[in-house]
């Protein structure tokens, strides 16, 4: 460890015309000002798809309810689902990675700063093209209208026959799109990994971040592939008389299935993998404590990689397939909760004995101790096909993604967010206004995700648009809406506090954590070139050692 | 094994018990104004052996899992409370500690464990109903998914019928089963009444199977699980389960051909001269169409629309008159009948009894 960067007044030119500091925005091939990028267009989606969200809660509040027609609440739940994954989920962390990689590996840049700023304006593309669909869906025929054959677009129903007009070839082009940005940010996170560490970063004092990431990173290039093959084989069967998916010309709606899901699957271990980087960074320091067992915590990331690619026809248990392949997916299932078990335990073993401190960023880890945990129990219960077959495309199953996507993975970024921005922006986020935002989306979470498995064992499926009375699901869905706007009230409050902390923070400095990696070596907000010298580093802390050279962690690696 | 399940029994003690407590208190939440209506499903209530063994299964996985939720939970409420940090250690770090492969050994293998109890314990449910054998004599059905209606066919009887199936009891020493073939003529669909069986999806071009025996009579009710276009939402499905006697009756009446009601006969001229016939079959009549529900025995059908509306005079006329006003984005097309077409074509559907 050589040397903490200096603050280059050259970073800090005031009172640019600002058509200039968006020329720079737009052109910018800087990873940091890129990683922004992609966390700013995530949250434009987020809100999107969070208005979707209510849509379609005010439509279920009660049975037979008008709020909106069949069609509207079907392109809702469409749209919502395939937002929230590939618009909003895949590049918020894409951004944390793009801004935080370099940084933890004293790195000044990603290895391919172009291909960088190309992947990300693919994405962004990508997700403009999906709300073209709205305007332009239906070409010059029709009104428009948005995609509205669900985020799977299960064959045939996405075949022309069922689905004519233009709008799910939009989403098609959307997902095409936007994949071959998530394949060259992967390409590009690994390259950087492989060859820009600093001097003395071996690949085993890689920061858990990184290495996390750097999984993610190899399992977005293998789950991302099928799909794309399958998007193009799906425009071939719409658009050039192709058969693949076409089951009346003797197509298979299966072999769909087993496209679009041997994506899925791994998708939502790209998706939590990167958030349980985030809380192998935040629980040490707010525990005051190294990561318990780093070691396992690798081997059980790559672990939970290479199973979770056996497990996609999970999804498919109601398909009819036979009893050994039933069988065979049930146990891979199940496996993958065992390095996952393992991760909560470490996490636990890290605040074992430590000084918790509940900061904001705490507040949200915990929080996602607690929801992954019940989210990978019902999992476990989904996993025994038989239950499944009860579970499967019911309200149970919306209950359990969404705590695994929203108790899980949006808790780790709300965590991640007032853990860095102060990093990202210079200016601390507000406390108060944070524990407002945790306590009312806590409150709000539960409400809604409790209480919606309780419908899916009363036998409500999922994807309709309304029920019928006397069966038992009003006064469920109610409570569900109410929560669902408590949500969104605390969303509320957490866009305020990234307004008006960017204006008003307290000034974070270098180091406002206490932290022990490299990123917080550097000023808030970094130069444009990272580090004024490239660091050196002889342990995974190298912070810690700088602050306690009577007894650094070199000593024990 | 024996141990396996003395075990077993006990968690399934302790399981029963939490549910007991956790479904009084959703039974009181869930009360709705007009609560005379048995018509609630639920996945705990089964009464057919394949949603019985399910539901068995269920509730050891639930008593597993809701045990590790206690220990884990009870762990990290522990340490957030126990180690939370005071003021006066504001100072000091706490000791680093970086591991422990003995912790870590024993919280990897206690995992894998459960795990094989648990696959063992599925896997036995999963060969018991998919592999069960269908005796010679079961009740043989194809259901056939449309968008947005159930067609059900006895291909053994010689009965077609639509979106209320009719099913025979099983009494204790006299099984009889039903066995499904699920087809589908458009888009995926998924057959689901909780009560009987776990739901099985209508593919196109990919039979499956299913069976059950429900143990009491009654009519249970069940939906479209998979979303197969605008009208998933209103694709329910009811299932009576018949005494043997009543049974009998039911496949002879619907074994006969349509009523010849000469009363009627101006609206079935309007029946026929109309596209009507071209979707829809009425049984001894030029009508044979099958992209729409048979309306042979209309009239035994206590649901018309998929179950959307009672068969009642009025909800049938409007159904005539313009199907969106119940189904909106129903594949069914308002004909535009004058009022006297319209009641002349609902007083011959009312004679298909």
């Amino acid at each position: 460890m050589s040397s903490n960067a200096i603050t280059i007044p050259g970073n800090q030119i005031q009172s640019r015309p600002w058509v200039d500091e968006l020329h720079q925005w737009v052109t910018t091939v800087d990873h940091k000002r890129l990683g922004i990028l992609y966390i700013l267009s995530a949250l434009l989606f987020l809100t999107i798809g969070g208005v979707e969200a209510l849509v379609i809660r005010i439509q279920l509040m009660h049975s037979h309810n008008n709020f909106v027609s069949p069609e509207v609440f079907n392109s809702m739940f469409t749209m919502h689902g395939t937002t929230m994954i590939f618009f909003v989920a895949m590049p918020v962390l894409f951004g944390f990675a793009n801004y935080l990689v370099p940084l933890m590996i004293g790195a000044r840049d990603m290895a391919f700063p172009r291909l960088n700023a190309f992947s990300f304006w693919l994405s962004f593309l990508g997700g403009l093209l999906l709300y073209f669909s709205f305007l332009g869906g239906s070409g010059l025929y029709g009104a428009g209208s948005a995609p509205d054959v669900g985020w799977w677009s299960y064959a045939p129903l996405g075949a022309r026959a069922f689905s004519p007009g233009h709008s799910s070839d939009y989403w098609t082009l959307s997902l095409l799109v936007s994949g071959f940005g998530s394949i060259g940010t992967a390409i590009n996170i690994i390259a950087t990994i492989v060859s820009l560490r600093c001097p003395g970063m071996k690949i085993s004092r890689m920061p858990l971040l990184v290495w996390m990431n750097l999984v993610m990173a190899g399992m977005v290039l293998i789950a991302i592939t099928p799909l794309s093959a399958a998007q193009i084989m799906l425009l071939i069967d719409r658009y050039l008389g192709g058969h693949f998916f076409d089951t009346q010309a003797g197509g298979s709606a299966v072999l769909w299935m087993h496209f679009f899901w041997i994506f899925g699957h791994p998708e939502v271990y790209v998706l939590i993998i990167p958030c349980f980087a985030f809380m192998s960074e935040i629980i040490p320091v707010f525990s005051r404590k190294p990561i318990f067992g780093y070691p396992v915590m690798v081997a059980a990331t790559v672990c939970i990689a290479f199973v979770s690619m056996s497990v996609w026809a999970h999804h498919m248990f109601t398909i009819g397939m036979n009893s050994y392949a039933n069988s065979f997916f049930t146990l891979t299932t199940m496996a993958v909760g065992v390095p996952t078990g393992i991760k909560i335990f470490n996490w636990i073993g890290t605040m074992w004995g430590g000084r918790i401190q509940f900061k904001t960023p705490m507040l949200f880890s915990i929080g996602f101790l607690f929801q992954f945990l019940v989210a990978g129990l019902t999992g476990i219960m989904m996993a025994a096909s038989p239950f499944d077959w009860q579970l499967s495309l019911s309200y149970f199953v919306v209950a359990h993604f969404h705590y695994v996507i929203v108790g899980g993975i949006l808790f780790a970024l709300f965590a991640a967010f007032y853990y860095w921005y102060p990093k990202m922006t210079g200016r601390m986020l507000s406390e108060r206004l944070g524990k407002w935002h945790f306590w009312l989306f806590l409150i709000g979470f539960h409400l809604t995700f409790d209480v919606m498995h309780i419908p899916g064992v009363l036998g409500m499926p999922r994807r309709i648009y309304t029920y019928e009375p006397g069966r038992g699901w009003d006064t469920l869905n109610l409570i569900i809406s109410i929560g669902a706007f408590i949500q969104a009230i605390a969303i509320l409050v957490f866009v305020a506090n990234l307004i008006i902390s960017y204006f008003k923070g307290a000034k974070a400095g270098n180091d406002p954590w206490d932290a022990w990696t490299l990123e917080w070596s550097t000023s808030s907000p970094p130069p444009a070139y990272n580090f004024a010298t490239v660091p050196t580093v002889s342990s995974r802390r190298p912070l810690w050692d700088l602050k306690h050279p009577e007894d650094p962690d070199s000593r024990y690696e | 094994m024996s141990l396996l399940r003395m075990k077993s029994s006990t968690l399934r003690f302790f399981a029963q018990t939490i549910l007991l407590l956790f479904w009084s208190a959703v039974a009181g939440w869930t009360s709705e104004p007009n609560g005379s209506s048995s018509h609630g499903t639920n996945i705990f209530a089964p009464a057919s052996t394949p949603a019985k063994s399910i539901a068995d299964l269920s509730v050891f996985v639930l008593a597993v899992t809701g045990i590790i939720f206690v220990v884990v939970f009870a762990l990290l409420v522990y340490s957030v409370v126990k180690f939370r940090g005071r003021a006066i250690d504001a100072s000091r770090e706490p000791a680093q500690v970086y591991g422990s492969t003995q912790i870590e050994l024993a919280w990897t293998i206690i995992p894998i464990l459960i795990v094989v109890v648990l696959f063992l314990a599925t896997a036995r449910v999963i060969h018991a109903i998919q592999d069960a054998p269908e005796p010679t004599d079961a009740v043989q059905v194809t259901a056939i998914g449309h968008q947005y209606w159930w067609e059900f066919r006895y291909p053994k009887l010689g009965i077609v019928t639509a979106n209320e199936l009719h099913i025979p009891v099983t009494e204790p020493g006299h099984p009889t089963p039903t066995f499904l073939q699920l087809l589908s003529a458009d888009t995926d669909h998924s057959f689901w009444v909780p009560e009987l069986a776990g739901k099985t999806d209508l593919i196109p071009n990919h039979p499956n199977r299913m069976w059950m025996d429900p143990q009491h009579t009654g009519v249970f009710l069940g939906q479209c699980a998979q979303y197969c276009g605008t009208q998933h939402a209103k694709m329910l499905l009811r299932v009576s389960v018949d005494t043997r006697e009543d049974f009998a009756a039911w496949v002879r009446a619907q074994q006969r051909p349509a009523v010849q009601d000469a009363g009627a006969i101006a609206g079935r001229r309007v029946f026929e001269d109309n596209a009507c016939m071209n979707c829809h079959a009425v049984a001894g009549t030029p009508a044979d169409g099958r992209f729409g529900p048979d309306l042979t025995h209309l009239m035994s059908r206590a649901t018309i629309a998929a179950g959307a509306a009672t068969n009642t005079h009025n909800n049938l006329r409007l159904w005539i008159q313009d199907p969106s006003a119940i189904k909106p984005g129903s594949l069914m097309p308002a004909m535009k009948l004058s009022d006297a077409d319209l009641d002349a074509v609902v007083s011959y559907m009312e004679t298909l009894r």
